[in-house]
């Protein structure tokens, strides 16, 4: 069968960068799937954008279904020639046309349809349209008129080509043809395009179709700019925004006067990365250096216009942050606290002042100093400056800045400044104690609250981004090693307590590393505190690997077992005399010997773990459903002590013990 | 190099030649140009409508004593409305740029995602803020809604920020730098405006007078509301005058926010009072249009 090659592109107003690629894999699958379900056999799909484009291109489509043959089944032969006749009519054909099929029932009428394939250009031209406008998008429009089709940004134009020809459809209104469109302004307005030249026009019309390509273009043309003198400070997520909002990306250098340089970095460096897009540029020892690298949408620069017109902007950026750092300092964030009762946090839940009343009663109860106290009062402060207004980004650190400045002791200010953190599961956890405590102060009360009025994370809904502040509050007390009680840090909300577990198995599992298994084994021991739940993962990952344990974690699960099938629920007194001379008794004694938690949970689990011949030993001679009831119920009692001490540090029986399942090591900690 | 009102005079030409009714600033205060009646009323029903205008547009919180060399409690927006958008708009607003002397192939466009909203008027809409070797030069906008009702017909709603836009192509770092015409700055038209009102707003406005002012507006407003469906000739019934009063109980809440004197409680509620008028009008305003029709 013949194979062709396939070209798609929807011609779109400017996209939003970060809707992208996410675009690009839906339109891929759902392109998939249409061949797929229509048999059609295809070879690699490839798809790629720019803002204003996206291309879809498949290999090997095959040229046309494979014609299919269906056997319908009449009557009984035996119904005679007017059944024969009636079957014939209702399928349109003459009676002569049917024939006879033996089936265990005897002998039917059947008739043979041959269904004819279809051309894929066919098909394609009846799904495309539902295929475009199927693209799932976080929001999109209506621009034809009302009840028209919804999409990202109108479609303007389109490209759909078989081959050499056209697969003609309509979406929107805006027909598909052959004919594509350059650069806003260094292209050509229409450009006549074949599947072979399609990417080589369009970039001697200024586009860049390939994000790849005008990836590795900003890339180099950054590494020409910057030389030796210069580093640039690498930023992969503005880098992506750039490759997805540019056609044709070309990087200039720019600079300004050093004396902003007296701005706090991270207003700079914010005021360039967030509102104008701009990398950032250090000296080889690491501080800021006067420059700044734009992502240009055009091919050069040659008279400065650009540049000169980014540096004014910038110019500007930087004298509303003076003006807005100079203007703060009238009011100190210590006479700002009840200014807050304007800013709210959460209907239901109040004010911003009322949050920082609570905070502070938060870091109290959970054994804060004074100067920790003191940096909840003032942490929200900075949301009523005019820095904070305006660069939103810097909430927090605004206010550690100005807190230093207004002569607030240095581990009020750090904390201030670090009580946000961690925002993501790779950023690290505020330095000092009293940053910690703050930000585990401002996290649970925004948990707490939101899970006290029903405001519950479903699904991919999460407002108040709830598991991150969760996230961040784990990973808090495990790498700051803060023994508190979860339950209690939960306020007792069950649902929060259940949130909290997911989000405990989340970061051991997937931040540090710890197989599943381990990880549910210690949890359904008790997760009281998170240092704890850390510390005997450790020592059954270390422990893990010897023979002893996997054997052993064999044996909990048949004393879990015998004591099940038995419905042993206790409440018989252990005797001694009871205990039969051999296995059993030494079974008792090496378990006397025990050292129990306090020893530590390694030698603890070692300990344990050497239990494993006389646990072996007992299940191979001593027969616990003795006749005696007495003897019966002592050795089900001794069974069931043996699980209790067993189960102290964890759950052996969710350890996975068939060979070579054993997932990988965990790693350590970020800071 | 050209002045302040030559850049406006180009702008107006070039889209009264593109078909608009050029007007003049609505005279009740009003946020934004969208907020004018001129935007706000006909971008409902089915009529296609053109029209561009300068509408000077009240921020109280941002003003600045004019001390701060781009920020404004007053500046002026062209506002050019397009019912329904052509299709090469973008392309018709491209031009637009060159026709007041940028040569855009010697410079850096971008349009980056920028979704308007007003909870106040019930309306939003999908669009960009086009940046113009990195400065924001307009906000784009496809209306999508108003006044809680869906739009019939998409339009493009274009807004230039003329002071920057014209700080931009005189090159000059401050808007009150701006050559306004030969030998006229902006700041000798226009920071007297600034600093007064920057201490009214944000030190003398009485706030109880406010309040007052604003219940007022808002029951005059209602009162029209409530009139409307018993009118007989419903043409004749002064839709537009409620409208002003919604303006007005718009602007004053602006005021009262930069005065502080709004609560974090009130908040929400009163961006709800004025919403509910806003939405009223918008209603009536669709059942008077297609009274009109059918007489």
């Amino acid at each position: 069968m013949k194979r062709l090659p396939f070209l798609l592109e929807i011609g779109v107003e400017e996209i939003p960068d970060w809707m992208i690629p996410t675009a690009l894999a839906a339109l891929s699958a759902s392109f998939g799937k249409l061949l797929r379900d229509s048999n059609l056999a295809f070879g690699e799909i490839r798809t790629d954008a720019t803002p204003r484009r996206l291309v879809l291109r498949a290999e090997g489509l095959e040229v046309k279904q494979a014609d299919s043959v269906e056997v319908v089944s009449g009557p009984p032969k035996s119904a005679g020639a007017g059944a024969a006749a009636g079957f014939a009519r209702k399928l349109g054909v003459d009676a002569t046309a049917l024939e006879t099929v033996t089936t265990p029932k005897g002998e039917y009428l059947a008739y043979r349809r041959t269904a004819k394939g279809r051309e894929a250009a066919a098909v394609l031209s009846e799904v495309l349209p539902s295929i475009i406008l199927g693209i799932p998008w976080p929001k999109a429009m209506y621009w034809t008129g009302k009840g028209g089709a919804r999409f990202v940004r109108p479609i303007r134009w389109m490209v759909a080509l078989l081959s050499k020809k056209v697969v003609p459809f309509e979406v929107a209104g805006v027909a598909s043809g052959n004919v594509t469109t350059g650069h806003r302004r260094l292209g050509k307005r229409k450009i006549r395009v074949s599947i072979a030249d399609y990417e080589t026009k369009l970039e001697e019309n200024s586009v860049l179709v390939s994000a790849a390509a005008r990836r590795a273009k900003i890339e180099a043309g950054i590494a020409a700019l910057l030389g030796d003198g210069l580093c640039l400070r690498a930023d992969p997520a503005l880098l992506e925004t750039l490759v997805y909002i540019t056609e044709c990306p070309t990087p200039i250098l720019g600079g300004f006067d050093p004396q902003y340089l007296s701005l706090p970095e991270e207003v700079l460096v914010t005021v360039m990365r967030h509102h104008q897009k701009y990398f950032s540029v250090s000296y080889p020892d690491g501080k800021l250096a006067p420059n700044f690298i734009a992502v240009m949408n055009t091919s050069a620069d040659p008279d400065g216009l650009v540049r000169r017109g980014n540096e004014r902007v910038l110019r500007a950026r930087f004298n509303d942050a003076r003006f807005f750092w100079d203007f703060d300092q009238h009011k100190k964030l210590a006479d700002r606290v009840e200014d807050l009762a304007n800013v709210t946090f959460q209907a239901k839940l109040g004010s911003y002042l009322d949050k920082t009343r609570r905070m502070m009663d938060l870091v109290g109860e959970l054994g804060g100093c004074d100067n920790s106290r003191r940096a909840a009062e003032l942490s929200k402060c900075d949301l009523t400056c005019e820095m904070v207004k305006e660069f939103t980004d810097l909430q927090g650190i605004v206010g550690g800045l100005y807190a230093r400045a207004q002569g607030e002791p240095e581990d009020v200010a750090r904390a201030i400044y670090e009580h946000y953190k961690p925002v993501s599961m790779e950023d690290s956890i505020p330095a000092r104690p009293e940053g910690r405590f703050v930000a585990l102060a401002d996290k649970l009360d925004t948990l707490r609250g939101c899970f006290a009025i029903g405001m519950v994370p479903t699904g991919s809904k999460d407002p108040f981004a709830l598991r991150r502040a969760a996230q961040g509050v784990v990973k808090i007390l495990v790498e700051g090693r803060m023994p508190l009680a979860v339950e209690q840090l939960a306020g007792g909300n069950a649902q929060l307590i259940e949130f909290f577990r997911d989000r405990v198995e989340y970061y051991f599992r997937e931040v540090r590393g710890f197989p599943y298994d381990e990880v549910r084994a210690v949890m359904a021991a008790g997760w009281p505190d998170l240092v704890d739940v850390e510390s005997r993962l450790a020592s059954i990952h270390a422990v893990r690997p010897t023979e002893n344990f996997v054997r052993l974690a064999g044996g909990v699960k048949r004393i879990k077992n015998i004591l099940r099938q038995a419905q042993f629920a206790g409440g018989f007194g252990f005797s001694e005399d009871l205990l039969e001379a051999g296995p059993e008794r030494d079974l008792y004694d090496e378990f006397l010997r025990l050292p129990g938690a306090a020893a530590g949970y390694r030698p603890a689990l070692e300990a344990i773990a050497s239990l494993r011949p006389a646990v072996d030993l007992f299940f191979d001679k001593v027969l616990v459903n003795a006749p005696d009831p007495g003897v019966r119920q002592n050795r089900l009692t001794l069974l069931s002590d043996l699980l209790t001490e067993f189960s102290k540090i964890a759950d052996f029986s969710e350890i996975v013990t068939e060979a070579g399942d054993a997932p990988a090591g965990p790693r350590s900690c970020t800071n | 190099m050209d002045s302040y009102q030559q850049i406006l005079f180009k702008l107006k030409k070039y889209w009264s030649d593109r078909g608009c009714i050029v007007t003049q600033p609505h005279d009740v205060e009003v946020g934004a140009g969208t907020m004018a009646p001129e935007t706000f009323l006909r971008v409902l029903g089915p009529k296609p409508y053109r029209v561009a205008y300068v509408q000077p547009s009240r921020r109280p919180a941002d003003g600045r004593y004019g001390e701060n060399p781009n920020r404004l409690y007053k500046h002026q927006q062209l506002q050019v409305i397009l019912k329904p958008s052509p299709d090469d708009i973008i392309e018709q607003y491209l031009a637009s740029l060159e026709a007041i002397g940028i040569d855009l192939s010697k410079h850096d466009i971008k349009f980056e995602e920028d979704n308007w909203e007003s909870p106040t008027l019930g309306a939003w809409g999908i669009g960009w803020q086009v940046m113009l070797d990195g400065l924001e030069i307009t906000q784009f906008t496809y209306f999508q809604q108003c006044g809680g009702v869906d739009l019939d017909l998409v339009p493009a709603e274009l807004t230039y920020g003329l002071e920057r836009l014209t700080a931009f192509l005189q090159g000059k770092d401050s808007v009150y730098d701006i050559e306004w015409t030969e030998g006229v700055r902006y700041a000798d038209v226009r920071l007297a405006d600034e600093r007064q009102f920057s201490v009214y707003n944000f030190e003398m406005a009485d706030v109880a007078t406010l309040w007052q002012l604003f219940d007022l507006h808002e029951k005059e407003c209602q009162r029209l509301l409530d009139a409307y469906p018993k009118y007989p000739e419903k043409q004749r019934f002064p839709l537009l005058p409620a409208y002003d009063q919604v303006l007005k109980c718009s602007h004053l809440f602006n005021l009262l926010d930069s005065r502080g004197a709004i609560s974090v409680t009130e908040r929400v509620g009163v961006i709800g009072r004025v919403r509910k008028l806003a939405v009223g009008v918008a209603g009536a305003w669709m059942d008077q249009q297609s009274a009109e029709v059918a007489a």
